[in-house]
């Protein structure tokens, strides 16, 4: 909690930042759109402009820089203008109650949330089993680990188009599996890394222990190595949602899918609305925030619970 | 169906000398340690050609290994062409960039304690978010060739840079802090001589989620609109024409940048940080 006013003042000059480079970034859209309107601009005629740099632009016209605030189509949209855009996909959608249709961030933000949710169920299911055949088998460790890294070097969105043509050639229509599957494949290896740390954190006198009270091999599992791999797991966890849904985006980004917000950011660079790309962008980071504070409090409700330090 | 058979019987046959192997005496030598792992790669390349002739399938689903295996040595001309574009230009110029950057914000942030507690939050946030979707933003600023790419791949490896690096300069104990200080250590020699060292396990950790990052970013940035070179270009042309072997190549030749970059980091983490307790001895994590 004592970070708040650090966080807050971080926060504050970065929008002052963002406010500032407003100015030089729209000025020459804002000359543009001046001197169709009549108005008599220095240097005169868009191309001659090209060669003058944006901050003599500002010194010679003071008068048009703050056009350059609210314009329609800015290179740089100011801070306001993307709140503005985000009420206007969310809140203001849900008060004219048509929170469903095509035009509302929560419609697409809900399809994107789906293939997140089922991509971070399977690469969380995939890299649990994983971490446990590879803490109790030497052969599964000694070949899959390297390649479980190698795959994470690869980057995952050359594979993607492919991911999609594959299943759509067998017969998926629904876009969400390919999807899920690139979440899967970028979420399951935190998980897979954590968990393998987290089973093989009880020490040997631990494990002697419980050889001592001749338990099981299952018993040894369910009682000592799955405790304890809970701190280790909700930490690969947040990172893992968050992972599962940059993998979302990025499935649908390159793939002409046309709902989503990988959807509306692809679609907002086609027509030409870059607040809608922006709006977009924002509403995947309240997303990837809203579901890691999730994880988070269930993670201080479960150890706290188990009696854990949070 | 004896294709596949045949590479069901190979499976069965290398995953028991594995097993074998792992359990031999030598399985903690080097070659064993990287023979598993080869013969295991193996395997599942063998197990992806079997299905594919086995089953027949078209090669426009899913072309063979050995199909893709002539795309890539037909077509070298115009790999390297692409890998030029792609990697060297867009990728490892926007990451020498983004690297410096983030390397001189964590430096001047770090004389701040107010400042670098809030920039810690926001950082491993930013860092978690899908960044990629500015992509298409950045393309429109700086133009279709490569400038726009390493300007993705800037803002992409910027943060987990930064945080990496502002968390491993917090490193070092009051101990070790006043002992500079006994030496009579200025700033600048203590932030070279203690401070920095020990960050460098952290860094080093940034750097290879980075690289990653870096190709990814150069990739999908090439999706938004490129000249007529570049991998992510050829992806999203060669899914278009169905030339799906040469789609696979190129997949190849990523997946293999990928690689090199993260071993290269790897391999110079190695040198910098060989006091390091991860780098010694060959305890397993």
């Amino acid at each position: 909690m004592r970070s708040i006013l650090p966080v807050l003042t971080v926060l504050a000059i970065i929008v002052a930042i963002w406010q500032l480079a407003v100015a030089p970034m729209n000025i020459r859209t804002a000359l543009d759109m001046a001197e169709r309107g009549g108005a008599v601009v220095e240097p005169e005629g868009g191309r001659a402009r090209l060669e003058v740099s944006s901050w003599r632009l500002m010194i010679d016209n003071p008068e048009h820089v703050a056009a350059g605030y609210s314009l329609d189509r800015p290179r740089l949209p100011t801070p306001a203008q993307v709140g503005e855009e985000l009420w206007k996909g969310t809140g203001k959608m849900i008060e004219r109650g048509r929170a469903w249709s095509k035009r509302s961030l929560i419609y697409h933000g809900w399809i994107t949330l789906q293939s997140t949710l089922w991509g971070f169920a399977l690469g969380t299911t995939l890299g649990l089993l994983g971490a446990v055949a590879i803490v109790y088998s030497r052969v599964v460790d000694m070949s899959l680990m390297p390649w479980a890294i190698i795959s994470q070097t690869i980057p995952i969105v050359a594979l993607a188009p492919m991911i999609i043509v594959l299943s759509g050639q067998l017969g998926i229509e629904d876009r969400i599996v390919p999807k899920a599957i690139i979440s899967a494949y970028l979420c399951y290896f935190p998980v897979l890394v954590g968990m393998v740390k987290g089973l093989r954190s009880p020490g040997a006198h631990q494990l002697d222990l419980l050889h001592t009270y001749s338990a099981t091999g299952l018993q040894g599992f369910l009682k000592l190595r799955v405790p304890a791999s809970l701190p280790y797991l909700f930490t690969s966890l947040k990172i893992g949602i968050a992972a599962a849904l940059v993998g979302t985006i990025v499935g649908e980004l390159p793939t002409g899918a046309i709902s989503g917000l990988g959807a509306r950011i692809l679609i907002g660079d086609q027509f030409g609305t870059p607040l809608a790309i922006w709006a977009a962008l924002f509403a995947a980071a309240i997303l990837a925030g809203v579901l890691v504070t999730l994880i988070d409090i269930t993670q201080r409700i479960v150890l706290r619970s188990m009696g854990m330090q949070t | 169906m004896i294709w596949f058979i045949a590479a069901l019987v190979f499976w069965l046959g290398a995953w028991a000398l594995n097993a074998a192997l792992a359990r031999s005496a030598y399985a903690d030598s080097r070659a064993v340690k990287i023979a598993v792992p080869v013969l295991f790669g193996l395997t599942l390349l063998v197990l992806w050609e079997g299905v594919v002739r086995g089953f027949g399938i078209s090669p426009v689903i899913l072309p063979a290994p050995s199909a893709v295996a002539g795309t890539f040595m037909a077509s070298t001309d115009m790999l390297w062409e692409d890998f030029q574009q792609t990697v060297l230009k867009g990728a490892l110029s926007g990451f020498a960039i983004g690297a410096l950057a983030a390397f001189s914000v964590a430096i001047a942030i770090d004389r701040s304690r107010f400042l670098t507690r809030g920039l810690l939050p926001i950082g491993n946030f930013v860092a978690a978010l899908p960044i990629v979707g500015i992509a298409p933003i950045l393309v429109s600023w700086f133009g279709f060739d490569w400038h726009s790419k390493a300007a993705v791949v800037v803002v992409m490896v910027f943060f987990p840079i930064l945080v990496n690096t502002v968390q491993g300069l917090r490193e070092t104990d009051q101990m070790q802090r006043d002992l500079m200080h006994t030496y009579a250590a200025g700033y600048g020699a203590a932030l070279v001589k203690l401070r920095l060292p020990a960050a460098m396990p952290f860094i080093f950790n940034g750097l290879k989620v980075a690289t990653t990052l870096a190709l990814i970013g150069a990739i999908v940035a090439e999706y938004f609109g490129s000249p007529t070179r570049g991998m992510g270009f050829r992806i999203s042309t060669g899914v278009g024409s169905l030339s799906i072997d040469l789609v696979w190549a190129e997949i190849a030749v990523a997946a293999m940048a990928g690689t090199a970059l993260y071993g290269v980091m790897a391999w110079i983490e190695k040198r910098v940080t060989f006091w390091h307790p991860s780098q010694r001895g060959s305890g397993r994590a």
